[in-house]
């Protein structure tokens, strides 16, 4: 099916099933222990095996000598993989990370072994007592260093253009009668989420059956074909559980490799769970930023020139994080620049986590939008508002598919109570704590891509849906099994959604929150060719014929859906592609976030007291499942805001604090009560379901409104992700 | 882990006793610390001597009107003890600022005087790290240090004790019951119980080879008002970055120990005399060889606004 022209009337609009709050399909699955993730499964034939990942303790170099002797003697060891026995590893394409060192080290924590034995605790003794013996090579680890020499980065394939320009923008900018020109930096931040990766990999002669932990199957199965140098065919990936991913499990990582490898070397399945302390240093991670942002405006507060250059790092040929993203569509501004710059680091490989690009692309934004409202003299909800546009600011005759930027500001200043806000920072004192409030804007791309389902209807009327998109915790088999339902006029408990397995019809999984409103336009197609084959089958005439209540109905005409069925399963298949009103139409998702913080002003402890988000994306598939996503990215975003950091420690060159210990994710107490709300909007250019992601928006720009609360509640403006207390302390008010 | 043998102690001596004839040994009590050190092979202990049913679980009042904690009492039990509660208030505050509920059920008053620093190079045995693997050096330092030392530091290591609870027996002069392979007892004042880094980090206590703790006395209450100030970077389920453990008796007299900032719990009673004078001359004389990184040096002002935090709530 193809969708070129903006939806009109269909039967999603009748919103039965669609738009609901309904609980989670799969949920009493996960309450009560029956929804395995990938380390899990019981149902594995053969004797399982157990692989230990041996990480590189060096950060760059090269191995020269790895002696595994006495770790294949240790009892119960079956196998131990190598660079020296696992033949030629390809890497993957989305990830420039290898698999293995091989024998080149090129960070801390690279695989260098996997160990195979009888039981997890003999493999990981047996680990400890593989030898190896590197020859160190000088890295590079410090971003800041390379502040000058770093080029501009490379156009690729995600992220948009590294550079843009539009008008005149050191001219205009030059000229502004009111200018700021600050520098931001966040963090090395790890995904950190609950299920590791983890995966049970088992041969069938030539053949390849996984159970693991990733988000996208058709980009998983892609890449290991290519890391393994098999056809695609020969692989099949299940992952229909998992335990969160933020971005972390795109695709395949090294549990997935070295498994395969294992069960091939031991002859029998193994399971491999990265432990914990590996995660941090061996996966992905969303990388340090370095961005200095330039603001011109008119004394009345209208900006005149805006830009934003920004710095990362990575492994060699690694992606950008790509921060000026956001700048290049949020606010108007007759002349504009961005520039991304990236440095070589042999650090871990920098990769998408949750809104890559624009969530700590918007934590520098939102501050400096702050900081310039106040040179300004304008409240900064005003001054976002005064800055509004309808039309790509670069392009001006392409306009926003949808736009209520505005509407989430105004709505979320009400509730918020935003009025009773302080302009002076420093003036509001509760007890010991000194309260402030803060805010900022958000965007975030609403990408859609091709997306297949497999529709299938029994004689007892159930429909059942395949689909290899994912759930991640996000509520995918939900919304998956409300659109069929919706199509096809039963009740949700009579739709099975079946997820996670490549051998079903490609989605684009769960990625750039793209997934809910790509999938659920892949089961519309299905659900539209199924409900031809049953009006088909049962003779009538498929333009007059209805869908509800459990029945097909025409003219007078009323049958039980299940009859069409009567002689055999209907199964059929589609795909929903797309035509090009993505390029005329800007399609982005929109919030405001509001947070109020106490800080203490003795110790300069913050904590959060209430925060506020306002979001429009199209359609809201489930009010239920849409807000635990906006929620869980409010709590990330106050762990970016307060906490999240990985240390570089820049001589050894890896991250230091790599367990959960040290990397500190917010805890129930950092936690207040949070409130998210939904602009009621539909976006008819996105799909027949109207819809678009949430997950991320949820994110973007949570962490710069506390950041900027943090400066009501104390004056002092700190521009340094994470803002620990000891950034501001010497700053706090002198004690009596 | 590595492989281990195990058995069950019948009493402390004797527990004591199989801690010497078999040279490495642990002793297990909750295992809350130990097992993770295990797991990753910061700690190879081959035999493990579980003293889990040895009685010692009884909080007990003593002579002189003070109480004796056995070393089994798991710290949600002291922190519940309503004669805890009411003499020894910082003590209770110290344990309920610790770990998680899952875990003070589980972790025990020895044990948890003897649980190790939370360095993070010491978590990591591709690291260099004296207290880990004597002689190999140490990465902390000129590394990442910002949860590490500020004052008591050595060159051989820069490490912190981690122990909320023991920061709260400090203040309250707390006495360490031991007993020997040979069946002699001793007490150890908890200030000796701990030890500075100096040349030997590894020996982190007083406790000769086997020794194995009874007990913690608490001398007779001395009456004031408690205070535990823990300030870390989340709000539950962190270390402290600095912790004030205070009793502040009704004419601005008292006694202040610090957490966080040393490879024990620090305490200078000789600063304690300018408690009345305000935070900054008490923690300017607790702190005043402190020698801390550029990453740490906000602990130095943090312990100070912390015991003005405290002061300030003794006051009001
Ligand atoms: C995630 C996490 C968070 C934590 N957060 C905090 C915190 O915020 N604050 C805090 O103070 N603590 C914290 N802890 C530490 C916790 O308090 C300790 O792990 C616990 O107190 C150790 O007690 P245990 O009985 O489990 O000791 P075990 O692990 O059983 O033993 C620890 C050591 O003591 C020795 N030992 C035990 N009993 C005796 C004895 N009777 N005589 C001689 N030696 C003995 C053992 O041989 C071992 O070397 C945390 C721990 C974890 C895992
Ligand atoms: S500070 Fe102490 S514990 Fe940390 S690495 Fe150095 S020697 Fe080891």
């Amino acid at each position: 099916m193809k969708f070129d022209t903006p939806a009109t009337n269909n039967p999603i609009d009748q919103l039965k099933v669609v738009g609901q709050p309904l609980d989670r399909v799969e949920g009493p699955l996960k309450t009560t222990g029956q929804a395995p993730y990938a380390y899990e499964w019981q149902d594995v034939p053969g004797r399982m095996a157990y692989g230990y990942i041996l990480g590189a303790t060096i950060a760059k170099g090269r191995i020269a000598a790895i002696d595994t002797a006495a770790a294949r003697r240790a009892p119960g060891v079956l196998a131990v993989v190598t660079h020296e026995n696992a033949g030629p590893l390809g890497r993957g394409q989305f990830y420039v990370q290898r698999f293995l060192a091989a024998p080149e080290v090129d960070h801390y924590h690279q695989p260098i072994a996997l160990i195979v034995a009888e039981t997890f605790e003999g493999a990981r003794d047996a680990a400890g007592l593989v030898r190896a013996r590197y020859v160190e090579g000088r890295g590079a680890f410090d971003l800041a260093a390379q502040r000058d020499t770093a080029p501009v980065a490379q156009r690729a394939p995600f992220g948009g253009p590294p550079e843009t320009a539009v008008g005149d923008f050191e001219g205009a900018f030059a000229a502004a009668p009111v200018t700021l020109d600050e520098t931001y930096t966040t963090p090395d931040q790890a995904h950190a989420m609950m299920e590791p990766h983890a995966t049970i990999a088992a041969w069938e002669g030539d053949r390849l059956t996984c159970r693991t932990s990733i988000q996208q199957m058709n980009w998983g199965l892609r890449d290991l074909s290519l890391a393994l140098g098999i056809p695609k065919d020969r692989i099949r990936l299940i992952s229909p559980y998992i335990g969160g991913g933020f971005g972390g499990k795109g695709t395949v990582q090294s549990d997935l490799v070295l498994a395969a490898l294992g069960a091939r070397a031991a002859g029998r399945p193994v399971k491999v769970a990265m432990q914990r302390p590996l995660m941090f240093n061996n996966t992905i991670h969303r990388p340090a930023t370095i961005q200095r942002i330039r603001i011109g405006a008119t004394r009345d507060g209208r900006i005149t020139a805006i830009g934003h250059e920004s710095w990362s790092g990575n492994l060699p040929g690694g992606r950008t994080e790509p921060t000026t993203l956001s700048t290049r569509f949020l606010y108007a501004g007759a002349n504009r620049m961005t520039r991304v710059r990236l440095a070589v680091l042999d650090l871990a490989e920098g990769n998408a986590m949750r809104a890559p690009g624009e969530a700590p692309g918007l934590m520098a934004l939102e501050i400096a939008m702050d900081e310039m409202a106040e040179r300004l003299g304008l409240d900064p909800v005003a001054f976002r508002i005064l800055n509004d546009t309808q039309v790509d600011p670069e392009k001006p005759e392409r306009p926003f598919s949808t736009r209520p930027f505005v509407e989430c500001l105004r709505v979320g200043a009400e509730r918020f109570g935003w009025s009773r806000r302080s302009p002076r920072p420093g003036a509001v004192r509760d007890g010991a704590w000194l309260v402030g409030m803060g805010m900022a804007g958000a965007i975030r791309g609403a990408p859609i891509s091709k997306a297949g389902a497999r529709a299938r209807l029994d004689a007892r009327g159930i429909v059942t849906i395949e689909t290899d998109m994912t759930d991640i915790g996000t509520g995918s088999y939900t919304i998956v099994a409300q659109t069929a339902a919706e199509m096809m006029g039963v009740p949700l408990e009579r739709v099975v959604a079946k997820l996670g397995d490549s051998s079903f019809p490609e989605t684009p999984g769960s990625g750039g929150q793209q997934g809910a409103p790509s999938v659920t336009a892949g089961v519309y197609a299905a659900c539209t060719k199924l409900r031809e084959a049953v009006a088909h089958r049962l003779g009538f005439n498929s333009a007059d014929v209805t869908f509800a209540d459990g029945e097909v109905r025409s003219g007078n005409r009323a049958v039980p859906l299940g009859q069409a069925a009567g002689a055999g399963d209907i199964t059929v298949e589609d795909s929903m592609e797309y035509g090009d009103l993505s390029q005329r139409f800007a399609q982005q998702t929109f919030g405001a976030h509001f947070a109020e913080v106490g800080v203490d002003a003795y110790t300069g402890e913050v904590r959060v007291r209430r925060m506020l988000a306002v979001c429009a994306a199209g359609r809201i598939l489930n009010p239920k499942t849409a807000r635990s996503q906006v929620i869980g990215g409010m709590v990330m975003g106050i762990g970016a805001a307060l906490t999240e950091e990985m240390t570089v420690d820049k001589r050894r060159g890896f991250f230091v604090n790599h367990d959960l210990a040290g990397y500190e994710v917010p805890v129930h107490a950092d936690v207040p009560h949070l409130d998210a709300v939904f602009i009621d909007e539909v976006d008819p250019t996105m799909s027949p379901l109207k819809a678009k992601g949430v997950g991320e928006l949820g994110l973007t720009g949570v962490a710069p409104a506390i950041a900027n609360a943090i400066y009501n509640a104390i004056g002092v403006r700190v521009r340094d992700y994470p803002l620990t207390l000891d950034k501001y302390l010497e700053h706090l008010p002198a004690l009596a | 882990m590595r492989p281990f043998t195990y058995e069950r102690a019948r009493s402390p001596a004797e527990a004591a006793a199989a801690a010497i004839r078999n040279p490495g040994a642990r002793f297990i009590a909750g295992g809350t610390n130990l097992l993770d050190l295990m797991k990753l092979q910061i700690e190879v202990p081959p035999h493990l001597i579980d003293v889990n049913g040895l009685g010692l679980d009884r909080i007990e009042g003593t002579q002189e009107g003070g109480l004796r904690i056995g070393a089994l009492v798991r710290n949600t039990s002291l922190a519940a003890d309503e004669r805890v509660r009411r003499h020894y208030g910082v003590l209770s505050r110290a344990l309920l600022a610790g770990a998680t509920a899952q875990l003070r059920n589980k972790a025990t008053t020895a044990g948890n005087l003897l649980q190790r620093t939370r360095c993070p190079y010491f978590y990591d045995t591709a690291q260099p790290c004296n207290k880990r693997q004597p002689g190999s050096g140490c990465a902390a330092i000129g590394g990442v240090t910002r949860l590490l030392a500020v004052i008591g530091s050595s060159e051989a290591c820069i490490a912190t004790h981690p122990s909320d609870m023991a920061v709260a027996m400090r203040v309250l002069d707390a006495v360490v019951e031991t007993v020997k392979a040979d069946g002699t007892t001793r007490r150890i004042p908890i200030a000796e119980f701990h030890r500075l880094p100096g040349d030997t980090p590894h020996v982190e206590t007083a406790l000769e080879r086997g020794e194995f703790i009874t007990a913690v006395t608490l001398p007779p209450p001395i009456g004031g008002r408690h205070f535990y100030r823990k300030v870390r970077d989340r709000a539950s389920y962190a270390f402290a970055l600095v912790s004030v453990a205070a009793v502040m008796q009704r004419d601005g007299t008292g006694r202040v120990a610090l957490g966080g900032v040393a490879h024990k719990p620090w305490r200078v009673e000789a600063a304690e005399a300018e408690l009345p004078r305000g935070a900054r001359p008490v923690t300017a004389a607790i702190l005043d060889s402190a020698k801390p990184t550029h990453d740490n040096a906000f602990k130095v002002k943090l312990a100070e606004r912390t015991l003005a935090a405290v002061l300030a709530e003794a006051r009001g």
